[in-house]
C-alpha cells in the first residue's frame, strides 16, 4: 500500500520507514514559529520546559498581528516577545509582513515540518512541506524540544482539473471548494490539492489554496513540489510524491472552468454562493491583503482593475501587502501608484485589518468586502459589522463600484 | 453544575474576539469569554459549570486565549459532538477537560450535569440520562495524566514514546 506526501514527510521527520493514518508520531520540526499575538503565551510555556530554544537559527518570531504597536497593552506583549528574542539569541526575528509570506520567502522547502503558533500555517503547504497550526503551549514545547507530535491524519484528495475563466481566480475556487464540503467537512485531515489546474497555477495561487485548508477543518493544505516551486523559493528541498496507489478517505474532482466569482457570506467561511446573489449590497470597506490574497499578483490583479479610475466616495479602500518585499515589488511595478490615485489607502504589512485590530476596524452595521480568509462575527470591528470574502479582483471592482459587482465586467 | 449550550461551528473569534485578546492576564481573559456573543456568560458562569456544543466547538484561530478564557472562567469541562484540532490540543495541553460525546445535543440549556472524568460519563441529571464520551487516545491520556504538555515534557516527554 503506498504512502500520501503528508505520510512520507512524517514518516522521514519521525525517522521511520511508514506510517500510517492514525498512527501517533514524534516529528523533528524544521522550523517553530510564533507571532506577536501567540508568542507571549508561547514563550511562559516555553521558560516552563528549558531555557535554551533547541535552535537560535530554527525558532521564528514575526510581529504581524498588530505591528506597529496600535496600543499600550501591543507595545507591551512586543516588549515581551522583543526580550524572549534577544536573551535566546534569535535570529529569526521579523516586522515585515505577515507571517506565512516571510515563511515562504525565507524558510519553508520542500520536505519541511513547519509548526506555527496560527492556525493559517496550512499556507506554506504549497510548496510540497508539512506545515501546520497549533497553539501557543505546543510551540513553546516545540521551541524546546524541536520535537512535536502528531496523529498522521487521513488525507483527502482535491483533484482541481482544466483552467478558470477569465475573471475567476485560485480564492474563488477554494471559496467553492469550503462552500460544498462544510467548516468541519475536512476536520483533521490533510488536505492535498494536485491536477492539471494546480500544476499550471502560479505558486502564489497554491499558496491561496492551501491557506483555506483550516476553513475545512484541516490539518494541513499540501501541495506536491515541483521545478516550478524550486525556481520560486531559488533553493532546494526534499520533494515527497504521493504514491499511485496511497489511500485516500474521499477524494473530490473539480473542475475548474465551472467556478463563477464566489463570495463567502457571514457569520461563516462556508456560507457560499456565487457573487451575483448578492451583487448591489453597498460596501463601506474594501480589503485587499492578508496571508490569503496579499502577494504581488493579487496586487496586479487589483491595479489593472482600478488603473485611471476613481474609488467610489462611500468606501474605503485599504490595501496591505503581505510583505515589504511584496510592497517594494509593487511599487517598482507601479501597481501601488495606480491604486493611490484612484484614492486607495497603503498600509504597511501586517494582519492589522483581518482581526480588527487597527487600520481599518468597522463599526456597527457596516459591510467589508475583503480578500481575507474568515468572516466570522466581530472579527473586524463591531459585532453587527459584516464581512463578505471574495477575490482581490472582486474585492477592487466593488471599490470601485461602491457596491458588489461581478469582477468580470472589469477584468 | 450547569450547562451552557451552545451550537455548531462555535469559533475563536466568538469565543474570544481578537480586539480583546492582547493580554496574557487569565483573570481578564475569563472575564472577555463569549463577551460578544453572549454576554451574560462570564458574569453568570459559576466555578464547576459545563459547555455542551455541537459540531467542530472552537474553529478558527489558533489562539490558546480561547481554551484559557473558557476555563479561567470556571468551567469545568467542555462536552461537544466533535472540536476543531487545534482547541482540542490546546485544551489538553492547558488542562481543560474536553469530552467527545455524539449525544451531546440531547443536553439542554441550564441541564444539571455530573462528570467523571475518569470514566467518561456524563451524567444529566435533569432528564436523568447517563451519556458516554469517547475515551481519549492513550498518548493523549499520558500527556492529560501529566497535567498537559509542559508538565509531560518535563519529565519523561518525548524520551519514552
Amino acid at each position: 500500500m503506498g504512502s500520501t506526501i503528508t505520510e512520507k514527510i512524517l514518516a522521514n521527520a519521525s525517522h521511520k520507514k511508514e506510517v500510517a493514518p492514525r498512527d501517533f508520531v514524534v516529528a523533528d520540526v524544521s522550523y517553530a514559529m510564533a507571532h506577536d499575538s501567540t508568542a507571549p503565551l508561547a514563550i511562559e510555556s516555553f521558560y516552563k520546559i528549558t531555557d535554551k530554544v533547541f535552535d537560535k537559527d530554527r525558532v521564528i518570531i514575526v510581529f504581524d498581528h498588530f505591528f506597529p504597536a496600535p496600543t499600550v497593552a501591543g507595545a507591551t506583549l512586543h516588549q515581551k516577545s522583543r526580550k524572549f528574542v534577544v536573551d535566546q539569541k534569535l535570529s529569526g526575528f521579523f516586522t515585515n509582513g505577515v507571517c506565512h509570506q516571510l515563511l515562504v520567502e525565507k524558510y519553508v522547502s520542500p520536505g519541511d515540518v513547519l509548526v506555527g503558533a496560527d492556525s493559517h500555517t496550512c499556507t506554506e503547504g504549497a510548496l510540497g512541506a508539512f506545515t501546520t497550526g497549533l497553539g501557543s503551549t505546543d510551540i513553546g514545547g516545540a521551541m524546546a524540544t524541536g520535537k512535536c507530535w502528531f496523529k498522521v491524519p487521513e488525507s483527502l484528495k482535491f483533484n482541481l482539473t482544466g483552467s478558470t475563466k477569465k475573471g475567476v481566480y485560485a480564492k474563488d475556487v477554494i471559496l467553492s471548494i469550503v462552500g460544498d464540503v462544510g467548516a468541519a467537512g475536512a476536520l483533521y485531515k490533510a488536505c492535498e490539492f494536485t491536477g492539471d489546474y494546480v500544476k499550471n497555477v502560479s505558486v502564489s495561487s497554491r499558496l491561496t489554496l492551501c491557506n483555506m485548508a483550516i476553513e475545512m477543518g484541516g490539518k494541513n493544505g499540501i501541495i506536491e513540489a515541483d521545478q516550478k516551486t524550486i525556481e520560486f523559493l531559488g533553493r532546494d528541498g526534499k520533494i515527497f510524491r504521493s504514491d499511485k496507489d496511497a489511500v485516500y478517505e474521499n477524494e473530490y474532482e473539480i473542475e475548474v472552468e465551472n467556478v463563477e466569482p464566489q463570495v463567502a457570506l457571514p457569520p461563516v467561511v462556508d456560507n457560499v454562493e456565487p457573487v451575483s446573489a448578492v451583487e448591489g449590497r453597498t460596501v463601506d470597506q474594501a480589503f485587499l491583503g492578508t496571508c490569503t490574497n496579499g502577494r504581488l499578483d493579487d496586487i496586479e490583479v487589483a491595479a489593472r482593475i482600478v488603473k485611471g479610475k476613481k474609488i467610489a466616495r462611500n468606501v474605503r479602500f485599504i490595501v496591505s501587502p503581505a510583505s515589504q518585499d511584496i510592497y517594494l515589488a509593487a511599487f517598482e511595478k507601479g501597481y501601488l501608484q495606480d491604486l493611490v490615485k484612484a484614492g486607495g489607502t497603503i498600509c504597511n504589512p501586517s494582519c492589522g485589518p483581518c482581526i480588527g485590530r487597527h487600520e481599518g476596524v468597522l463599526c456597527e452595521g457596516e459591510t467589508c468586502i475583503s480578500s481575507q480568509n474568515r468572516n466570522f462575527t466581530g472579527r473586524m470591528g463591531h459585532p453587527k459589522a459584516e464581512i463578505i470574502l471574495a477575490s482581490p479582483a472582486t474585492v477592487a471592482a466593488s471599490a470601485l463600484a461602491g457596491k458588489i459587482v461581478d469582477p468580470r465586467d472589469y477584468v | 453544575m450547569r450547562a451552557w449550550k451552545f451550537g455548531d461551528d462555535i469559533n475563536t473569534d466568538v469565543i474570544t474576539p481578537g480586539r480583546y485578546t492582547v493580554t496574557v492576564d487569565r483573570k481578564r481573559l475569563g472575564e472577555i469569554a463569549f463577551i460578544e456573543y453572549r454576554p451574560e456568560f462570564a458574569k453568570e458562569v459559576q466555578e464547576g459549570d459545563v459547555i455542551v456544543a455541537g459540531n467542530n466547538f472552537g474553529c478558527g484561530s489558533s489562539r490558546e486565549h480561547s481554551p484559557v478564557a473558557i476555563k479561567a472562567a470556571g468551567v469545568s469541562a467542555v462536552i461537544a459532538k466533535t472540536f476543531a484540532r487545534i482547541f482540542f490540543r490546546n485544551s489538553i495541553n492547558i488542562g481543560l477537560p474536553l469530552f467527545v460525546c455524539e449525544d451531546a445535543d440531547k443536553i439542554d440549556d441550564g441541564d444539571t450535569i455530573e462528570l467523571s472524568i475518569k470514566t467518561g460519563e456524563v451524567h444529566d441529571k435533569t432528564k436523568g440520562l447517563v451519556l458516554k464520551a469517547k475515551p481519549l487516545p492513550e498518548f493523549m491520556q499520558r500527556i492529560v495524566e501529566k497535567g498537559g504538555l509542559v508538565n509531560f515534557l518535563r519529565s519523561d516527554g518525548y524520551d519514552n514514546v
